[in-house]
C-alpha cells in the first residue's frame, strides 16, 4: 500500500479529529487535534495521561476503560460535571459527539450527537473503541468474570443485540434465584423464567462462541512473528437444552443461592500455541502479548465485518515489550488502519512508532 | 385565587399528562364555561364515581358489573383475550379487532417486586375456563421479559384444559420502517416469516 493509498483509506475510518475537555478528572479544559493512524501520549506518572484515553472511551457505551462510577470523573474543584466533546470523522462525514454529566446528576450520562439527545447504544452505529490497560495486565489469572467481561465486549463490537440478549438474561436469572431462595416456589413459574433463560442464553452462547471463531480464524491465519499466537477456546459456554439443564438443578441453585449452570459462567480459555501451556503460565510480557494478539485480530474482524476500523485505546502499551517487538506492535497497528491512542512515560519508548506525538504535564497538552 | 380553585387545581394537577401549568389552563377554561364544560363534567364525573365497579368477571373498571363488554351478547363467547392491565384492554378494544371477551390479570409475574401468581386473578382464569364454552385463549401479553414470562406461566397452567392458548405476533409494525427497527425486533420478524399471500 504506497502513501497516498493509505491516506485515502485512512480518511474513511471512524477517528477522533477533535477532543474537547471540560472539567474532565485532571482537565479544566483541553483541546487536542487528532489525525487518523498512531498518538502516542507521554509524560511523567500522573499528569493526565490515562485520562485522555479515558475521555476518547467514553464515545462508546458504559462506564470507558476505567469501568468507575462516572461522579468519580468530575474534576475535583470543578463545578461537579464534566463534558467531553468530540469531532469524529465518520462514514460519510463529519459527526459531533458531546458527553458528559451535569452536577445536579453526576451519575446520569447524557449523549448528544450533532446537537440531538441520543441513547448512549447509538454510538454503536459510528464507531467502536477497544482498549486495553495495566489493569488487564492479569486477565488470565482473574477469575473467569474479568474474562467474560473482556470477551463479551469484543462480541458487543460485532453483534450490537449482545447486550440486550445479556440484560434479559441476568434479569430472568435474578428473579428465578429469588424464587428459589424463598419459600415453596411455584414449579411453573420457575419454567417459564428458565424458558426465558434458555432462549436468551442461547442467543449469547452462539455470538460467543460465533465471535470466539472468527477469531481463531484470524489468529491462525496470522504470522507468529514476534507476538506469542494465542489459541481461545470457549468453557462453560454450551447453552444447549438449558432449559431442562437449570430444572433439573433447582435444588443444588437454591442451596447455592445462585445459578451453577448457564452461560454466565463461562470462561475464554486463553492458551499459549507454541508453547502448548495455559496463557496464565506465561510471564507478564507474554500475557501481555498475547492479549495484544487477541485485539490486534479483533481489530482486524470487526473492520471485515463493519467496514470500520476501530479506534484503539492501548495504556502503558509499551511496559513489558522489549525493542523489537515495539517496533513489530507499531507496524502491526498502522497496519490495521485504526486510530490508536497509546500512553508511555518515556517517549524514547515510542521511537519507532510514527504519527502524532502528543505530551502532557500536570493536565496541559502539547504537541 | 379561592382555596377551592387551588384544591381543584391541585387535583387536575396530579393526573398522568398534566401538571401545575396545564391544570392551571384547563381550570381556567372550565370556570369561563361554566355551563358548557364545568357542569357537564362534574355531572360525568359523579356519575362515574357512583356506580364505579370493578367487573366480577373480566376484572374490567366500568360503571356496571358484570362490566358492559361481558355483558355484550354480539360479543363472541368461545374466545377469550387475556391482558395484564385494564389499560391493556382499553388499547385492545379502541380498535373493536378482537371479537371476544377479555380476562385481565391485574399486573405481571415479578419476582423481584414480590408479585406472585396469587397476586394475579389466575385462578378466575382457570374457573372461566373450567366452565366451558371457551374454545380459545389469546395471551396478549407486552414484550418485556416479565409480560413474556406471565405468558409462559398461564399457558402452562392452560395446559391440558381443552383450549387452544395463542400468543400475539412478534415482529415488523404496521407502517415501520426497517432502519428504524431494533435488532431484536427485526431477528424475530425473520424468524416469523411466511408465504406471501
Amino acid at each position: 500500500m504506497d502513501g497516498r493509498h493509505r491516506a485515502a483509506y485512512q480518511r474513511d475510518v471512524p477517528h477522533v479529529a477533535r477532543l474537547t475537555l471540560t472539567d474532565f478528572r485532571s482537565y479544566a479544559t483541553a483541546d487536542v487535534v487528532a489525525e487518523p493512524g498512531l498518538i502516542t501520549v507521554t509524560g511523567d506518572n500522573g499528569q493526565g495521561k490515562t485520562n485522555l484515553l479515558e475521555a476518547v472511551s467514553l464515545l462508546s457505551p458504559g462506564r470507558g476503560l476505567r469501568g468507575v462510577a462516572l461522579s468519580e470523573m468530575a474534576r475535583e474543584g470543578g463545578a461537579g460535571g464534566f463534558a467531553v466533546a468530540a469531532a469524529v470523522e465518520a462514514e460519510g462525514g463529519a459527526i459531533e459527539v458531546g458527553t458528559g454529566t451535569a452536577a445536579a446528576t453526576p451519575e446520569r450520562r447524557v449523549l448528544r450527537i450533532n446537537g440531538a439527545a441520543a441513547p448512549m447504544t447509538r454510538l454503536g452505529e459510528w464507531l467502536s473503541v477497544l482498549w486495553l490497560t495495566p489493569a488487564m495486565d492479569r486477565l488470565f489469572a482473574e477469575p473467569a468474570s474479568a474474562r467474560r467481561r473482556f470477551l463479551d465486549r469484543l462480541v458487543l463490537a460485532l453483534v450490537p443485540g449482545h447486550a440486550r440478549e445479556t440484560v434479559r438474561y441476568d434479569a430472568a436469572m435474578r428473579a428465578r434465584t429469588r424464587l428459589l431462595t424463598g419459600d415453596a416456589p411455584d414449579p411453573a413459574w420457575l419454567s417459564a423464567l428458565e424458558l426465558a433463560m434458555a432462549e436468551h442464553g442461547e442467543a449469547i452462547a452462539r455470538a460467543r462462541a460465533e465471535t470466539v471463531a472468527a477469531l481463531g480464524d484470524i489468529l491462525a491465519a496470522t504470522p507468529a512473528g514476534p507476538f506469542a499466537q494465542p489459541l481461545l477456546a470457549l468453557a462453560g459456554n454450551d447453552a444447549a437444552d438449558l432449559g431442562t439443564l437449570l430444572a433439573r438443578s433447582r435444588a443444588a441453585d437454591a442451596a447455592a443461592g445462585r445459578a451453577l449452570t448457564g452461560p454466565h459462567r463461562a470462561d475464554l480459555v486463553v492458551r499459549h500455541a507454541a508453547k502448548a501451556e495455559p496463557a496464565s503460565r506465561g510471564s507478564t510480557g507474554e500475557q501481555k502479548a498475547l492479549l495484544i494478539a487477541i485485539i490486534l485480530a479483533h481489530a482486524r474482524l470487526v473492520a471485515a465485518r463493519t467496514g470500520r476500523a476501530p479506534i484503539l485505546l492501548l495504556d502503558e502499551i509499551a511496559a513489558h515489550l522489549d525493542a523489537a517487538r515495539r517496533a513489530a506492535l507499531f507496524e502491526r497497528l498502522a497496519e490495521t488502519g485504526s486510530q490508536v491512542w497509546m500512553t508511555g512515560t518515556d517517549a524514547a519508548l515510542f521511537a519507532s512508532a510514527g504519527g502524532r506525538r502528543l505530551r502532557v504535564e500536570s493536565g496541559v497538552v502539547t504537541g | 385565587m379561592s382555596s377551592e380553585i387551588d384544591a381543584l387545581t391541585q387535583a387536575l394537577a396530579r393526573l398522568p399528562g398534566l401538571g401545575p401549568r396545564s391544570a392551571r389552563r384547563a381550570v381556567l377554561h372550565l370556570l369561563k364555561r361554566r355551563e358548557t364544560a364545568l357542569v357537564p363534567l362534574v355531572a360525568a364525573l359523579q356519575a362515574v364515581a357512583a356506580g364505579l365497579a370493578t367487573c366480577e368477571i373480566c376484572g374490567n373498571v366500568d360503571t356496571r358489573n358484570p362490566c358492559g363488554i361481558c355483558t355484550d351478547p354480539r360479543r363472541d363467547v368461545s374466545t377469550l383475550c387475556v391482558v395484564e392491565e385494564v389499560a391493556d384492554l382499553w388499547a385492545l378494544d379502541r380498535s373493536r379487532l378482537f371479537p371476544g371477551r377479555y380476562h385481565v390479570l391485574g399486573g405481571r409475574l415479578s419476582a423481584l417486586d414480590g408479585v406472585g401468581p396469587d397476586k394475579l386473578s389466575i385462578d378466575a382464569l382457570l374457573g372461566r375456563v373450567a366452565e366451558g364454552g371457551i374454545d380459545e385463549v389469546v395471551l396478549a401479553m407486552n414484550a418485556t421479559l416479565e409480560g413474556q414470562t406471565t405468558m409462559h406461566y398461564v399457558a402452562d397452567r392452560l395446559a391440558g384444559q381443552g383450549v387452544q392458548v395463542m400468543q400475539l405476533a412478534h415482529g415488523m409494525p404496521v407502517g415501520g420502517e426497517m432502519d428504524y427497527l431494533d435488532e431484536g425486533t427485526l431477528a424475530q420478524a425473520l424468524r416469523a416469516r411466511r408465504p406471501v399471500t
